[in-house]
């Protein structure tokens, strides 16, 4: 699994990409996490269930990203470890996760831009020539 | 950007004819430094707005425009729901009336350069700013409902301000029409904690001084003289916000008409007399009133802080603008008025002199326009001009826009260098977050100069008044 953020002109792009489709959406949570600090910073204390289904996987990939801010916002923590499941099968595409991290500790992890929202700006998911799996997005800040 | 494709109508006015699917022509208002140095995604978004249903006019962007998801950040367009007329979720953006409000304070420069580094920390102290930070007010859910229907109109009866406020907000601080019921239980629980929060990113709260005032008349009319101190507060409707466009996005992209092309999915939209399009509709207002109302609680915790400096101040409105809307508006279009919904895209209302919905005293100037700066760069006062409606239904540009990604600005500074290097020009950076500050360094934004300039020049705005930062309260 590797992410990576990207440059947008007003915003920032989160991309994650692995051997499997679970794999560039875990790459991609990470990606998440660091557009507002280190992850390398968040300790995965505790744990948190997440599930979501949509008609696609890039609307999966929207979901599961919108969820993650969700739990960021309303829980007042950061995530870093993202154990994730996914289940294609025609026209529903079903994500289970465990996502681990801690309450913000702002001295420490000395957050930036929160996340609003994750747009559908350069959204794409999918397998590349290269046979890894790609998942990615602009998420508002 | 390639500047073949435009036809130039005016130094400051690009137009771009209607091709292929755009049922009406684009036009950038700019300088040619400003829409050549534009992203070609500005120009590319610009006509696929053009190419919504309903759209009427032109499909615009503000001299600040640059490239947004959907429709260009600084874009303007309105729709007619008679003519099969649609709202876009992604049209007005997660934050919904993300906005500015500027305070008098009635000190002046001396005064505050006297007791600037206290009043910077007690600025600090009672605003809840950045990441985690929480507010102290708690609403039941009818509280929340209420809030959500009144926006400063409930703040005032609850004690946050004074009547005299609501005249100085667009729609005297409530927007009618907000659907409470159409905003989910996940945006409500969202807002529980954020009520009274600045937010991060480039949110802030600004001690700044009246630099230099360009048009005396209408500064005399809003109250501002070189020298002045005014405080401003960017933000805009919190969590609430945020979620109701989360929603009513992905219901707009499952939903998506049949007969309508999306060229890009974030331009989701629904028609404005489908239920989808009502129930929107319903939230959007509702996320209106809840930054209306956030607003009106970051003043009264902006009051009690200058009070515990200067206990004799008090800091009545000057005016508060909204960017992120969609507003339902009479315009003249050819020979008749029309109903329109107007979608304002981090874009600034901006009706000229003479309009009948500004405060009685401000409707020979004109509406205040405020343009917010960045931390070490000066904002500006702006007057709608005479004939904006005419250009793009009385809107003009909100700031300076990026001009770097957040990314390139992290390579580049240290937020901790930012602070001192302000500190030694005299602006105080009050901020949890070293790194927000360097995402936010001034250097990452084009130049907000260059920007009011042609807004003025294309005859969106008059220029008022310069504003310089003397602190800094960053989230």
């Amino acid at each position: 699994m590797a992410w990576e953020t990207f440059a947008h002109e007003a915003d920032i792009g989160v991309r994650g990409t692995g051997a499997t489709l679970a794999e560039a959406f875990a790459g991609a949570a990470t990606a998440l996490t660091a557009a507002i600090c280190d992850p390398a910073a968040v300790a995965p204390r505790e744990a948190v269930a997440i599930a979501s289904t949509a008609p696609d996987v890039e609307l999966l990939l929207v979901d599961w990203l919108n969820a993650l801010v969700f739990e960021m916002a309303t829980r007042r923590m950061l995530f870093s470890r993202f154990d994730v499941l996914i289940d294609v099968a025609g026209d529903d595409s079903r994500l289970l996760a465990t996502v681990w991290g801690e309450p913000v500790d702002v001295g420490r992890h000395q957050p930036a831009a929160e996340v609003k929202g994750v747009s559908y700006c350069e959204l794409k998911v999918g397998l590349q020539a290269d046979g890894q799996w790609l998942a990615q997005c602009v998420v508002d800040v | 950007m390639e500047l073949a494709k435009f036809r130039q109508r005016g130094p400051f006015e690009w137009v771009m004819p209607a091709t292929g699917r755009m049922r009406v022509p684009g036009v950038i208002y700019a300088s040619r430094d400003l829409i050549e140095a534009m992203d070609e995604k500005v120009a590319e978004q610009v006509a696929n707005v053009a190419s919504l249903p309903g759209i009427v006019g032109a499909s615009y962007a503000m001299p600040d425009a640059h490239w947004g998801y959907g429709f260009p950040i600084g874009g303007v367009a309105a729709f007619d729901a008679d003519e099969g007329g649609v709202v876009s979720a992604g049209g007005v953006g997660f934050d919904i009336s993300c906005g500015v409000r500027t305070l008098h304070t009635g000190l002046k420069l001396a005064d505050v350069e006297a007791a600037k580094a206290r009043l910077a920390d007690v600025l600090y102290a009672r605003i809840p700013a950045g990441i985690g930070s929480t507010g102290a007010l708690r609403l039941s859910a009818a509280g929340l409902d209420a809030m959500l229907h009144g926006g400063a109109r409930w703040a005032v009866k609850e004690g946050y301000g004074s009547e005299a406020d609501l005249a100085r907000i667009e729609e005297s601080g409530c927007v009618a029409g907000a659907d409470p019921s159409a905003v989910s239980d996940m945006a409500k629980k969202r807002q529980r904690d954020e009520m009274g929060t600045l937010g991060s990113g480039n949110h802030y709260l600004e001690v700044q001084v009246v630099e230099a005032v360009f048009d005396t008349a209408i500064a005399q009319a809003y109250g501002l003289a070189v020298g002045d101190v005014v405080v401003s507060i960017h933000c805009g409707s919190r969590g609430l916000g945020h979620q109701i466009g989360t929603d009513y996005l992905r219901e707009m992209v499952i939903a998506a008409p049949a007969g309508i092309a999306l060229p890009d999915r974030e331009l989701a939209c629904a028609p404005l007399k489908s239920k989808l399009g009502q129930r929107y509709l319903g939230a959007m207002r509702a996320g209106i009133n809840c930054a209306l109302a956030n607003r009106q609680i970051l003043t009264h915790l902006a009051r009690a802080a200058f009070a515990d400096v200067f206990p004799r101040v008090r800091l009545p409105l000057l005016y508060d603008v909204s960017h992120n809307t969609c507003k339902e508006e009479m315009h003249r279009v050819g020979e008749e008025r029309r109903r329109l919904f107007v979608h304002r895209k981090g874009a600034t209302r901006a009706f000229g002199p003479g309009h009948a919905e500004l405060p009685r005293e401000f409707r020979e100037a004109g509406q205040p326009v405020l343009i917010g700066g960045s931390m070490g760069t000066a904002s500006w006062i702006l007057a709608g001009a005479a004939g904006t409606e005419e250009r793009a239904f009385g809107s003009a540009c909100h700031g300076a826009g990026r001009a770097m990604s957040r990314h390139e600005a992290l390579r580049r500074w240290h937020g901790r260098n930012v602070v001192d290097e302000l500190a030694a020009r005299g602006i105080l950076i009050r901020s949890p977050s070293f790194r927000g500050v360097a995402e936010e360094a001034p250097l990452a934004y084009k130049d907000v100069g260059a920007v009011v300039e042609a807004a003025e020049q294309a005859g969106l705005a008059v220029k008022v008044a310069r504003l310089k930062p003397l602190v800094c309260v960053k989230g």
